[in-house]
């Protein structure tokens, strides 16, 4: 039983991580008010590239690093489409996704199915992963489950704390204000929507070269649609992603483990799902002003119009 | 940078689609002055200033500051240049704290941690001019005084030398005004530059030095306030004597109409905007309601037409209860509304102008038949209003955001009064008009009450109250003061009651 | 130095708004054509192989239109949600919601009703199941300013889950030999096909009726005005005293209805039964939005976008087969025709002008 819950609780974690990654990345892109629907498409060419790379250097962190130039430079199609020519920020990202997933399957063809014989190790803290339980849940994890909560608390840090942070926040709650105080908003939110780039190629990374360490055609599997929802169940608060992300990791662990006990796992699959609505609804209901969306989320933003 | 000493603009000109908004303009600023800036709406103050900032490219023409050319590309270089503005609509970041808004634009902010310093900053400053704000509070949670010095903050700890201020007394109350003039007096005994927009002369007589005074464009008189009075002033401003004479008839008002029993609505911030006001309005009647922006003058007039609710208190029409009814049952029992934002609530941008036409009328018999629009006849009544309200436009066919603010200003004018309403519910219906358009209106409008038309009217132009009403009501935080008949001799103290200072018995 | 300056473009005809089309999908035909050669394939060989697939021979035709059927449903109700500045993405989740309804009226009531009972009654009920699906979001908007993005997407895959459900559990059929799925809809709840082919005419022609109906909707009748009024400015909608709560229930309850009449046609035309959500539908409610976006909203002119984009997922599927290229070629395709007709747009509703400095 223990062993079950350790494992289970361990599972939860790697679930969780690319969950984490890609929300951070989408918190920060909606901050500045850029809403990205492209999460999914760019989490494939992360993976993709990612798997490749690895596979044709030997080298897991090379890969890594290709993966994110490779999602940061995908992303400024939508930066530029809904930054400089002020496009729908919905369309757009829909469009993202489908050219991120179809490049990648292009891409990827001949790499599906091969396994990938030099992974990314796991990492043993030294002492923390001795612990009895917390040691096997958290101190003997991939090093992206290390990255994705320093990456997420980094980024609280970054949006709460320091002036660059007020100024993205700022220009997604009112762009025309940020502007006249000398602040470039252009210059922000592509920042912003190419470093959340970066964050959803790095989930993806980690789900080719870590967890399932081989490449196959829609890998992704939805996780860029659930960081979506996920950015809004953490309320636009990259501290909150931490746990949110890894309850609803573990909601995906726990889906098939509770089948036995005659809970169907696609009732357990949209649990997240339903979830999201939920708060959405309660927040409605209780206190709105709560509900801190930036104000000017998917508002084009035209320089000059007053 | 050098503490600005002067600073002049030389010939400043700008047009906007070939009409000057600015022409050959001259203006000279010195150390310690306060500059008023009067004109009506649309004289190009606004814009004179937005150069100024750095929002807008001059044409052609110079500004010099201590004797020496500079341009000014952006508002940033001029923040660097020492000039600060505080813009009528605030540039503020509702959702944020008075610490984030401050750090955002102040140039020494620290990059981690910018909170800690800003803080020490805001207080100092809080000490130093009185402020008395709470640093951590949202903005939104702020009345408009304290967010307007927040403003001042922003620009202050810039090093602004030089501070314009757009119509900064539209939404303050007579309280709050008192105070801002003090921080005026503050500001230039320790050197400032003041220039103050506005285009109300009382206030720049009692603040200003000096006064500049604009009309279409150009200047056209520029004195010592201490040289001149009101009525002078006022005859530079618009060209021409503003008469106060009254060219209307007592007229015998008719049956009751309108009556409002101790209505209280909320705001948008949640908090009481009309407190228990009540009043009844008569057939050949204009009922005005005089009082500062944001007394709840919009939320009044948003209550009656349905647009927002109603928590305690009756509104009934010709006897029977409208209260809390859908603002299209309450359009169909004969009240039009002419609204106080009206490109942002009464046009649709994107359609056409036989369409706005008939933006609250097109459910009537007239203009449907079942489930479809008959269009031929929303034309030919398109093309009826643009003719009576002299709308200028190529075609009504084309989109609406074709036209000029003035112009569809006059269409939606049309639109609600072209069906005889029972009841207007016009705000601030001549706000942005030229003097021609505001004569035609205003004629209308009485003639209106003439066909046996009940008329209530928000307007913050005391002139415009004095020529058209039979009875005024004036309102200050959500309450009546008083009402009064227009010729009740307490109307002198119309002034004090709209600063809240007096109060009449209620009738 | 070269300045770049844009003015509002004010009179926008319709010819200049075909030949910006005109122009963005030609310009995405050079990208998709530089995305071809990187990738190792003859950019006109694969760009001809897929019109001839699709438009080039008599089996190309026939299963161009077959595809276009759901493309042109949800496109039309799409471009109805979207004028009213309703961006539904849950088109996925409406279309199962209004093949589940379809189903379960088909199964139960299907052997003891004649066909033209039975054919009337499913397209209701698939009808009713997409609106409902639809309805609830506008719920979710109007009353509690829940984001339509957000909810639209939850529901999809809410709505996968619950069809899931339903065919492993309750509904699994014995005709499916232990697979996931319900048996077959009787014969009298089937669609009849023009023979030779996989098109289920009488949905075919429910597509282009209810996309000519809702043209009229749109621009001759209240409803359609109310519709642009409140898609234009919201607020103006409000003080022009339209009942957004009513209008926006209308607006899903047909954008979502279409839907679930696309899904009808799916089960009882081609699959006579319901299986997985993602044999059910191939992403037609994404690749709708193309489909909207492509016919710059007007319902009328979706029947011909649905048709044009059918034709790629056709030609998509015999490159796939004659060139090997994967599954999600289309994919790049649809993304990349996507991004230009966005782009487009902007040099539309702006002139451009290069000044020197």
């Amino acid at each position: 039983m223990e062993d079950i819950i350790i494992s289970t609780l361990q599972r939860t974690m790697v679930a969780g991580t690319p969950l984490l990654l890609a929300t951070t990345g989408e918190i920060i892109c909606e901050r500045s008010g850029i809403l990205n629907l492209g999460v999914e498409g760019v989490m494939a060419i992360g993976a993709v590239t990612a798997f490749i790379v690895t596979m044709t250097t030997g080298s897991p962190w090379l890969g890594v690093a290709v993966a994110i130039a490779a999602g940061m430079t995908i992303s400024i199609i939508h930066a530029f489409a809904s930054i400089t020519l002020q496009a729908n920020q919905v369309v757009s990202g829909l469009a993202l996704t489908m050219l991120g997933l179809g490049l990648s399957g292009m891409i990827g063809k001949s790499y599906v199915g091969k396994p990938l014989l030099i992974k990314m190790e796991d990492w043993n803290i030294p002492w923390f992963s001795d612990l009895p339980w917390l040691g096997k849940i958290f101190f003997s994890q991939s090093p992206f489950f290390y990255l994705a909560i320093l990456l997420a608390l980094v980024s609280w840090f970054f949006l709460e704390r320091t002036r660059l942070g007020i100024e993205i926040r700022s220009t997604g709650e009112n762009p025309q204000a940020t502007e006249t105080q000398g602040v470039n908003v252009s210059k922000l939110r592509y920042l912003s929507v190419i470093i959340g780039g970066g964050f959803s190629a790095l989930a993806g990374a980690h789900l080719s070269i870590s967890y399932s360490k081989s490449w196959i055609e829609g890998m992704t599997a939805g996780r860029g649609w659930i960081a979506i929802a996920l950015t809004i169940f953490a309320l636009w608060n990259p501290g909150r992603a931490i746990w949110a992300a890894f309850v609803f990791g573990g909601i995906f662990v726990v889906q098939y483990l509770l089948q036995p006990l005659g809970i169907s796992p696609n009732f357990l699959a949209m649990l997240p799902y339903i979830a999201t609505l939920l708060i959405l609804l309660l927040i409605s209901l209780k206190d709105p002003k709560k509900l801190n969306a930036p104000a000017m989320l998917a508002e084009p933003y035209k320089r000059g119009k007053r | 940078m050098k503490k600005i000493q002067t600073l002049e603009m030389k010939k400043i000109s700008k047009s906007f689609h070939g009409i000057f908004a600015n022409k050959d303009i001259d203006l000279k600023v010195e150390s310690g002055e306060i500059v008023g800036l009067l004109g009506e709406n649309g004289a190009g103050k606004t814009t004179l200033m937005n150069i100024l900032y750095g929002l807008y490219q001059p044409d052609s023409g110079q500004i010099r500051i201590n004797n020496q050319d500079i341009r000014i590309n952006n508002p940033v270089e001029s923040i660097n240049f020492g000039i600060g503005m505080v813009h009528q609509h605030f540039m503020l970041i509702q959702n944020h704290s008075v610490i984030e808004n401050i750090a955002l634009g102040y140039k020494e902010t620290p990059f981690f941690f910018p909170k800690i310093k800003i803080r020490e900053k805001v207080e100092q400053f809080s000490e130093k001019f009185n402020f008395n704000i709470d640093p951590d509070k949202k903005v939104w949670q702020l009345s408009a005084g304290e967010q307007q010095r927040v403003e001042i903050i922003k620009a202050l700890l810039n090093g602004a030398d030089l501070l314009i201020f757009d119509e900064p007394t539209s939404v303050l109350t007579p309280e709050e005004i008192k105070e801002l003039i003090s921080i005026f007096r503050q500001m230039k005994a320790s050197g400032h530059i003041i220039i103050f927009i506005s285009h109300k002369l009382d206030e720049i007589m009692d603040i200003c030095d000096r006064v500049v005074v604009l009309q279409k464009g150009k200047i056209v008189g520029s004195t010592d306030t201490k040289d001149t009075d009101k009525k002078s002033l006022a005859r530079i401003m618009v060209g021409r004597d503003i008469s106060f004479n009254i060219d209307k008839k007592k007229i015998a008002r008719g049956r009751k109409i309108l009556s409002v029993d101790s209505i209280s609505v909320m705001g948008d911030k949640g908090l009481d905007a009309v407190k228990n006001i009540s009043f009844e309005l008569f057939e050949n009647e204009i009922f005005g309601v005089a009082g500062v922006s944001g007394n709840g003058q919009r939320e009044l007039a948003e209550a009656i037409t349905g647009i927002r609710p109603i928590y305690s208190g009756k509104i009934k029409i010709n006897g029977s209860d409208i209260t809390n009814k859908s603002p299209r049952d309450i359009y169909d029992t004969g009240i039009s509304h002419v609204p106080e934002e009206r490109i942002k609530f009464g046009i649709a941008p994107g359609l056409f102008l036989y369409d706005n036409a008939v933006l609250k009328q097109h459910h009537l018999k007239k203009f449907s038949r079942r489930w479809f629009l008959k269009y031929s006849k929303i034309k030919n009544h398109t093309e009826d209003i643009i003719k009576d309200f002299n709308v200028s436009t190529h075609s009504i066919n084309s989109q609406i955001r074709n036209l000029s603010g003035g112009n569809i200003q006059k269409l939606i004018l049309g639109r609600e009064i072209s069906e005889q309403p029972q009841l207007l519910v016009a705000s601030h219906p001549t706000y942005g008009l030229d003097v021609g358009a505001t004569q035609f209106l205003r004629r209308h409008l009485l003639s209106l009450r003439k066909q046996g038309s009940a008329v209530l009217l928000f307007s913050e132009d005391l002139e415009e109250i004095f020529e058209l009403c039979d009875r005024i009501a004036v309102i200050f935080d959500g309450e009546f003061m008083a009402i009064l008949d227009s010729d009740d001799k307490n109307l002198s103290e119309i002034g004090p009651m709209m600063a809240g200072s007096k109060r009449l018995k209620k009738q | 130095m070269i300045k770049i300056k844009t003015t509002d473009r004010y009179n926008i005809t319709p010819l200049r708004s075909f030949m910006t089309n005109i122009l963005s999908l030609a310009a995405a035909l050079v990208v998709i054509s530089i995305l071809f050669l990187i990738s190792g394939v003859n950019p006109i060989f694969a760009i001809s192989e897929i019109f001839s697939g699709s438009f080039g021979s008599f089996y190309g035709i026939k299963e161009t239109l077959t595809k276009a059927i759901p493309l042109i449903l949800i496109g039309a109700g799409l471009t109805l949600a979207f004028r009213a500045k309703f961006w539904n993405i849950g088109a996925e989740g409406q279309l199962l919601m209004g093949a589940i309804f379809a189903t379960w009226t088909g199964l139960n009531f299907g052997e003891s009703l004649p066909p033209y009972i039975i054919v009337p009654l499913i397209f209701l009920a698939g009808f009713t199941g997409g609106a409902f699906w639809g309805i609830i979001p506008a719920i979710l908007k109007i009353k509690f300013s829940i984001n339509e993005v957000i909810s639209t997407l939850m529901l999809n895959y809410i709505c996968a889950e619950i069809l899931t459900m339903l065919i492993v559990g309750p509904w699994k059929g014995k005709e499916r030999f232990g697979f996931p799925g319900t048996n077959n809809l009787p014969d009298s709840a089937i669609l009849g096909i023009i023979p030779g082919s996989r098109i289920h005419y009488a949905t075919l022609i429910l597509s282009i009726l209810c996309a000519i109906v809702l043209c009229v909707v749109v621009y001759k009748t209240r409803f359609g005005y109310e519709t642009r009024v409140v898609g234009e400015n919201p607020h103006a909608g409000k003080y022009a005293g339209i009942n957004f709560l009513k209008t926006s229930i209308i607006i899903m309850a047909v954008s979502g209805g279409f839907a679930g009449l696309a899904g009808v046609g799916e089960i009882a035309g081609i699959h006579h039964y319901l299986g997985y959500p993602a044999s059910v539908s191939s992403g037609y409610g994404f690749t709708a939005i193309i489909v909207a976006w492509l016919a710059k909203l007007n319902p009328l002119y979706a029947v011909i976008s649905g048709i044009f984009f059918a034709g790629i997922l056709v030609g998509g599927d015999a490159i796939q087969i004659s060139l090997g290229l994967p599954a999600a070629t289309v994919q790049i395709v649809n993304g990349t025709l996507l991004i230009f007709l966005i782009m487009g747009d902007y040099f539309l509703k702006n002139k451009i002008r290069f000044e020197m400095q």
